[in-house]
């Protein structure tokens, strides 16, 4: 995808360059992006190490693990199809705690984990079950709390407070999660009426 | 609503607080652990940096070429209609596709306008509570070899427009 996506980026802002003349200020800018990403790749260096060295600490001291299993409780009710003790609800928790955390690298390998227990429980059916849409609507609904890079970019660019927007970030990723829980337990109710279920 | 940008303030130095303060309480050693997970942090922004020149070169041709600028141009009767700034639309239709092509137009945008400005500040908050949605999709589901993804999609698309609806009440009050 990202090839097409980065292809015609670079394809019509050349065209364009041609068509206003201004192809010189198109060669600059190739030369200055690239160096401009690395400066800014040296302050995310320090951010992100500060964010996943502390993330270690709550990792080692057990943090993680009882945010995990305080998350099961919740699960149940969002994720009613899942048999009782089933080691997919693991995966989900460890997946939503690491996207909770900002830990995104990290929550991938647990939530296609859960996706393969899912899809073993659909009786390996290439249709999503409710389940799936459900785990996946609420991981893109976005559970990130502290969004470490954006702080990172700001402060790059010069921001007097880079952390204000914070709260208004969190506010806005609750209440889309929130959303995102509605729809899906509603989608997942109206399937059940129409299958007879 | 001074408060909750109060609050921001205290949300991380409160992190620190309570986790190292856990770590000591549980005799981790909450140093060594420090500098070992900050290695892995390391290795994370060596592993997106080829990525974010790659992007950052052809946002930044983009930019030069004045396209960008014909873009927001051309959708601004739309989001005016909306009363949202249209050079913010690119964002996050790209934000859609992929985190890293987003993350280089959030860039351009604070170069442009400040981070601190409204615009620069919407971003952000945009950026922080949206995620890339067919990116997503795409991983998780061809890792299952699911083919049909039913109501994902619409659910998806319902929760991003709910957080930039949010986003822009919350930057409007608060800042």
């Amino acid at each position: 995808m990202l090839n097409y996506l980065w292809g015609i980026m670079i394809f019509i802002g050349i065209m364009v360059g041609v068509f206003t003349g201004k192809i010189d200020e198109v060669s600059n800018a190739t030369i200055n992006s690239s160096k401009e990403a690395v400066s800014l790749c040296i302050t995310m260096l320090g951010v992100m190490a500060m964010w996943t060295g502390l993330m270690q600490i709550a990792k080692r001291c057990g943090l993680v693990s009882a945010l995990t299993r305080r998350l099961m409780p919740v699960l149940k009710h969002l994720f009613p199809d899942i048999p009782r003790g089933h080691i997919a609800y693991e995966y989900i928790a460890s997946n939503m705690i690491a996207n909770l955390l900002g830990l995104g690298w990290a929550a991938t390998p647990m939530g296609l984990m859960a996706m393969r227990e899912l899809k073993k429980l659909n009786f390996d059916s290439e249709e999503a079950s409710c389940d799936m849409c459900t785990m996946l609507i609420i991981n893109i609904s976005s559970l990130q709390l502290v969004p470490v890079n954006i702080i990172a970019f700001r402060s790059q660019y010069g921001s007097v407070k880079p952390a204000e927007i914070l709260m208004a970030g969190i506010i806005s990723t609750v209440f889309s999660t929130i959303i995102g829980i509605i729809f899906s337990t509603t989608a997942r109710k109206l399937v059940k009426r129409k299958r007879g279920l | 609503m001074k408060f909750i940008t109060y609050l921001s303030d205290y949300i991380i130095p409160f992190l620190f607080f309570y986790i190292v303060g856990m770590g000591l309480l549980s005799k981790t050693s909450v140093y060594d652990e420090f500098i070992k997970g900050a290695k892995d942090g390391f290795k994370v922004v060596l592993d997106i940096m080829p990525t974010l020149i790659g992007l950052m070169v052809a946002t930044g041709i983009l930019r030069a070429s004045g396209a960008l600028d014909l873009l927001s141009d051309a959708i601004k009767p739309l989001t005016n209609l909306l009363h949202f700034p249209s050079e913010l639309l690119p964002l996050v239709l790209v934000k859609m596709f992929s985190s890293s092509a987003a993350n280089s137009l959030l860039l351009d945008i604070f170069k442009e306008f400040g981070p601190d400005s409204y615009i620069g500040r919407l971003a952000s908050i945009i950026m922080s509570s949206t995620e890339t949605i067919f990116y997503t999709m795409a991983v998780y589901f061809m890792a299952a070899g699911v083919k049909k993804s039913r109501y994902t999609l619409a659910g998806a698309l319902t929760a991003t427009l709910s957080s930039v609806i949010a986003g822009i009440f919350t930057a409007r009050l608060l800042f």
